[in-house]
């Protein structure tokens, strides 16, 4: 047996059965990240003893036949999340050596529920990007290859890019993402796992470092549906910590992801087919469609006019957001300093050598559309706009249940490719963006293979606090996809 | 009272209007779980959503909202049921996130009005423009290091109120009539100290200078002074200087400045002018502040009586005159202390020894009402022994300053040394009687016609009585022998 | 609007951002580029549109007035990048 190609509900009830220990399947797993982080580097920091300590833990319980939900799962935690006396750099060179004293919400609810944690997975810098380039920790390769390419290096999306590769490779069960503009989601497509983004409010940001405060919401990503389901039970909840954090009864996950879909609504929202498509995204799309109507689905043409306004509206709002909310990294109370004569030009010299390209863009951006003068034309003008984006939303909701669309317009490209032009690499995100602006959960589910062997993923949009029609949708299209594909590399071949 | 800057040009008119932080008191701070109080060792009373830390996010302070709905209902403003938070954005050393949630478009509380009484008597009313609230900054010490600068955080994230008034002030002695009534409000509200030293209050002063009629000119903003005296002065040295500009045919910038007592001047803080854009945005990390119409009303129910209120009621319920009753509102405690000894008293009676005796002992003493030996039930029991003619009043001279010294109720103080004032009129009689015997000479004068003398057989009875005769018999017994 | 290069040098300065002349020229192309694609947002009609403020999910809560945190200097010190005692430093600021 492969315990690192177990799901998380399998491993459950193996630990349970004490076919195998914790010891062992956590320790087959940090092997498997020796063997391969150092190709991938999916991972920034990996805790290997601890995690071996918590897994000998792991086990008294167990044999105690107390076991909690995650019992001896080894999980990787997205560098975004702060972990107690463990190095949370949000893969930034200003937060090289920075050591939080406390946990965040979410990983603090992982480890209640008995979750080992094998290490801090590599992301784009602050969450910023696309394809996981952008990290001062060196990129994440993708461990998919192009059919008869092996050694052409593919990006494995962005944000959450390091926790997708780990996942898909098996170097952990599961991980947490977050998702500002579509950086669980994309990132789940571009290495055929599952990643979901729950509703804005359902997991708390509490110690999760800030991108863009409205988008940010914290997610799981695994390889099944399931799983995926299994790892936001743990991480949901209302948070009294979290002024954005919504008090309402988390429901049992899991037992949605085998729920009936018959009489279900399908929204396929006509604004998604955009110009220029590529041939087999809507032939993968078109499967969904048919799939969902077999199991049941009423399948609706709606309307999301504002659609595509999305993208743009993002690249105003986050950005905005990010200018303030990195207004902390100063090199006064932690974190980076480049001493400097006067107050301004230490400010200056630390923020210019502790921010990499993108960030520093995106401040500059920010700092623009919020100036005096250009507020309004912008930054106000984003926020109305935004409004008709959920209002969108909240339309078609009223006429179905989900939206079912593309994660991203293309599988999962090679480094180098789209990267000269911000707005080419931007692009990346015109599926998933909306959601976000909208708050609603959505999540990628892999669908099939593209012409040359790369995974495509398919979206499904929920109403806001409905993730559970969102998992059994996703859960129908996993069952009819049987997406048995695996990466080229990964722990047990490698 | 007219107040006009004579220019070589001819008479300028002044305009002020004033921005007061006021810090509001609170157990803990206006977003975070740390101690808002005072002092401290440095960087103890911080969290980590205090020093800014990765993730840490900001939760409302229930006690700090309803204090500034106290305020706003102490001023006759508009509470605004919603409202909202925004980031004032810029970088400073003390300023840990790099914002300051503040309330820029949507406050908390709107217009409203305070009324100011000047010396001349005439009551003139300023109105108010909007109250905020907003966190307050951390110190930065300059003088502990050469090349350094040392900061604490203690006072970041404390709650304070901006309250905003209209330019209606003409005079500084309005501007400092009007910082006056301000913080008797809030004292009186219990929602902030108003102590200028400790810098619990500190004002931002709007000036400018215009020629009667004219629409406003450009004001400058003199930020950050911290006692009113200061204030009077700061408007007075920046209004001559405006006047100057204008009339040497220059024109004033509109900046900030600083006002140097030691100097007598104001000077320009044009670095800190520099490049300011503060980026206001709506705070993503907080909803919109939404408080219930029924909360607001549970609020003011409770509301204490505030000080014009309350002037009214001594003027009328104890039949005061308005000065006095103003003198007796001036502080909350004052008022009480008043109420509890003329309540069921002759309340002109009351007045008189509080305003009088009472006030001229704390001040001669250095005390406060609430160190004072003599508490307002001990005043109250002397008044009643002079009523009910146990002393006479006299006597209750040194009573009082017995009981100041002692802290003995006045009975013991009349008891231990025997004060009590003599009514017998045997025992009055007899000291006639002694007195006349005595003064054989000043006895004939009068009876030739000197009626004066009068009073001197007075003073010479009490004196034989040592002071104890009542003074109603004294003069009775008197007339009829002479 | 298209940024020239003075206007780039001003908002590095509100953000406290150092630039060197040599990536003015880039940094300027590349913000034009994100602005010019952005402008398409002036051909929606905004009129009576409210912007999107919060959620919409909730209204803020309040937390009651205790005191639950500080008192944790070494914590809040821990990775302070040159702590002097018990304070944080800066260059000297003049005022």
């Amino acid at each position: 047996m492969m315990l690192t190609e177990l799901t998380i509900a399998a491993a459950q009830d193996g630990l349970r059965r004490r076919d195998f220990s914790a010891v062992e399947l956590v320790g087959a797993h940090i092997a498997a990240i020796e063997r391969l982080n150092g190709r991938l580097n999916a991972f920034i920091t990996v805790t290997a003893d601890q995690a071996m300590d918590a897994a000998r833990r792991a086990d008294d319980v167990l044999a105690k036949g107390e076991a909690a939900p995650l019992t001896g799962i080894p999980l990787g935690i997205k560098d975004l999340f702060c972990t107690d006396g463990v190095r949370t750099t949000a893969a930034s060179r200003m937060l090289e050596n920075f050591v939080p004293p406390y946990e965040s919400t979410v990983t603090a609810n992982l480890l209640r529920d008995g979750a080992v944690f094998a290490g801090k997975t590599n992301l784009d810098e602050f969450a910023m990007g696309s394809a996981n380039i952008n990290s001062a920790f060196g990129a994440v390769e993708n461990p998919w290859k192009r059919e008869g390419e092996a050694d052409t290096v593919l990006v494995p999306g962005g944000s959450s890019g390091g926790s997708a590769a780990a996942v898909a490779a098996s170097l952990v069960m599961g991980a947490t993402g977050t998702d500002t503009g579509g950086s669980i989601r994309q990132p789940a497509s571009y290495c055929g796992i599952a990643g979901i983004k729950p509703t804005y409010g359902r997991c708390s940001r509490w110690g999760t470092i800030a991108f863009a405060s409205s988008l940010d919401q914290a997610g799981p990503m695994a390889r099944t549906v399931e799983d995926c389901a299994i790892l936001l039970q743990s991480m949901a909840g209302f948070d009294l910590r979290d002024s954005t954090s919504v008090d309402c009864p988390v429901p049992d996950y899991r037992a949605a992801c085998g729920r009936d879909l018959k009489g279900m609504k399908v929204g396929i929202p006509a604004e998604y087919r955009v110009a220029g498509m590529p041939a087999e995204i809507e032939a993968a799309w078109n499967k969904g469609i048919a799939w969902l109507r077999d199991a049941g689905c009423e399948i609706v043409e709606v309307s999301l006019p504002y659609t595509k306004y999305g993208l743009a509206t993002y690249y105003i709002v986050a950005p905005a957001e990010c200018s303030s909310n990195l207004a902390r990294y100063d090199g006064v109370r932690f974190g980076r300093r480049v001493p400097a004569a006067s107050l301004d030009e230490q400010y200056e010299a630390t923020r210019r050598a502790g921010f990499g390209a993108e960030v520093r863009r995106r401040i500059m951006m920010g700092t623009y559309v919020l100036s005096a003068g250009y507020y309004d034309a912008y930054y106000l003008r984003a926020q109305k706009v935004r409004n008709l984006i959920r209002r969108d939303f909240e339309r078609a909701f009223q006429q179905v249940d989900v939206l079912l669309t593309p994660t991203a317009p293309s599988p999962a490209f090679a480094q180098g490719e789209k990267m000269d032009d911000p707005v080419q690499m931007y692009l990346n995100d015109v599926f998933t963006v909306p959601a976000s602006m909208a708050g609603v959960p959505a999540m990628s589910v892999p669908a099939g293979l593209s012409a040359n062997g790369l995974p495509l993923g398919l979206q499904i949009i929920g109403r806001s606090f409905d993730e559970e029609a969102v998992l059994a949708a996703a859960s129908a299209i996993e069952r009819a996809a049987s997406f048995t594909h695996r990466p080229a590399l990964r722990a047990e071949v490698v | 009272m007219s107040y006009v800057i004579e220019g070589r040009t001819g008479p300028w008119e002044l305009v002020v209007g004033l921005e007061v932080h006021a810090q509001v008191i609170s157990q803990s701070k206006l977003f975070s779980g740390a101690s808002a109080s005072y002092g401290g060792e440095p960087n103890t009373h911080v969290s980590l959503v205090d020093a800014g830390f990765p993730g840490m996010l900001p939760v409302i302070n229930r006690e700090c909202v309803a204090q500034a709905v106290r305020t706003g209902l102490g001023l006759k403003a508009r509470i605004n049921l919603e409202s909202r938070f925004d980031r004032k954005n810029y970088f400073y050393a003390d300023l840990p996130t790099g914002y300051q949630i503040s309330q820029f478009t949507h406050p908390i509380v709107g217009e409203g009005a305070v009324e100011i009484e000047l010396a001349d008597g005439s009551i003139r009313t300023i109105g108010i423009t909007r109250l905020h609230l907003e966190q307050d900054a951390g110190k930065s010490m300059h003088d502990q290091d050469p090349t350094r600068s040392f900061i604490d955080l203690n006072r970041a994230g404390v709650a304070l109120m901006e309250i905003v008034s209209e330019p209606d002030i003409r005079t500084p002695e309005e501007a400092g009539a009007y910082l006056r009534k301000l913080r008797m409000i809030l004292r009186y509200l219990g929602t902030c100290d108003g102590n200028m030293e400790e810098g619990s209050m500190r004002a931002d002063v709007n000036v400018s200078v215009r020629k009667a009629g004219e629409p406003f000119r450009t004001r400058c903003e003199i930020k950050n002074v911290n006692s009113i005296r200061y204030v009077m002065q700061a408007i007075e040295i920046e209004a001559a200087r405006q006047v100057e500009i204008w009339e040497g045919g220059g024109s004033v910038d509109q900046e900030t400045r600083l006002f140097d007592p030691a100097r007598g001047e104001t000077r320009s803080l044009r670095s800190k002018e520099d490049a300011h854009d503060y980026r206001y945005f709506p705070d993503p990390d907080l909803l919109p502040l939404v408080v219930e119409e029924a909360w607001v009303e549970s609020l003011g129910a409770v509301l204490p009586e505030l000080p014009d209120a309350k002037r009214q009621r001594f003027q009328s319920e104890y039949g005061i005159p308005r000065y006095d009753a103003g003198v007796l509102v001036a502080e909350q405690a004052t008022a009480d202390f008043y109420e509890t000894v003329a309540r069921g008293r002759d309340p002109r009676l009351a007045a008189n020894w509080v305003i009088g005796d009472f006030f001229g002992a704390l001040n001669r003493t250095g005390r406060t009402i609430q160190d004072s030996p003599i508490t307002a039930e001990g005043l109250g029991g002397m008044l009643d022994l002079i009523t009910d003619g146990t002393i006479n009043g006299k006597i209750a001279k040194d009573v009082f300053e017995d009981m100041l010294e002692t802290g003995e109720s006045a009975a013991a103080v009349v008891e231990r040394r025997g004060l009590r004032q003599v009514t017998d009129t045997g025992a009055i009689d007899a000291a006639v009687q002694a007195v006349l015997d005595a003064n054989q000479d000043k006895l004939a004068e009068y009876r030739s016609g000197k009626d004066k003398l009068f009073g001197f057989f007075v003073g010479q009875v009490m004196k034989a009585m040592a002071g104890k005769g009542n003074p109603a018999l004294v003069n009775a017994a008197l007339k009829k022998v002479l | 609007m298209s940024l020239d290069p003075a206007t780039v040098r001003r908002i590095a300065r509100l953000a406290r951002i150092g630039i060197d002349e040599s990536d003015l020229h880039a940094l300027q192309g590349e913000l034009n580029g994100i602005l010019g694609w952005i402008e398409q947002l002036n051909e929606v009609d905004i009129d009576g549109v409210e912007p999107m403020v919060g959620t919409g999910h909730a209204a803020l809560r309040m937390r009651d007035d205790v005191v639950t945190d500080g008192d944790a200097r070494d914590a809040v010190l821990s990775n302070a990048p040159d702590a002097a005692g018990p304070f944080y430093t800066v260059p000297k600021v003049v005022e």
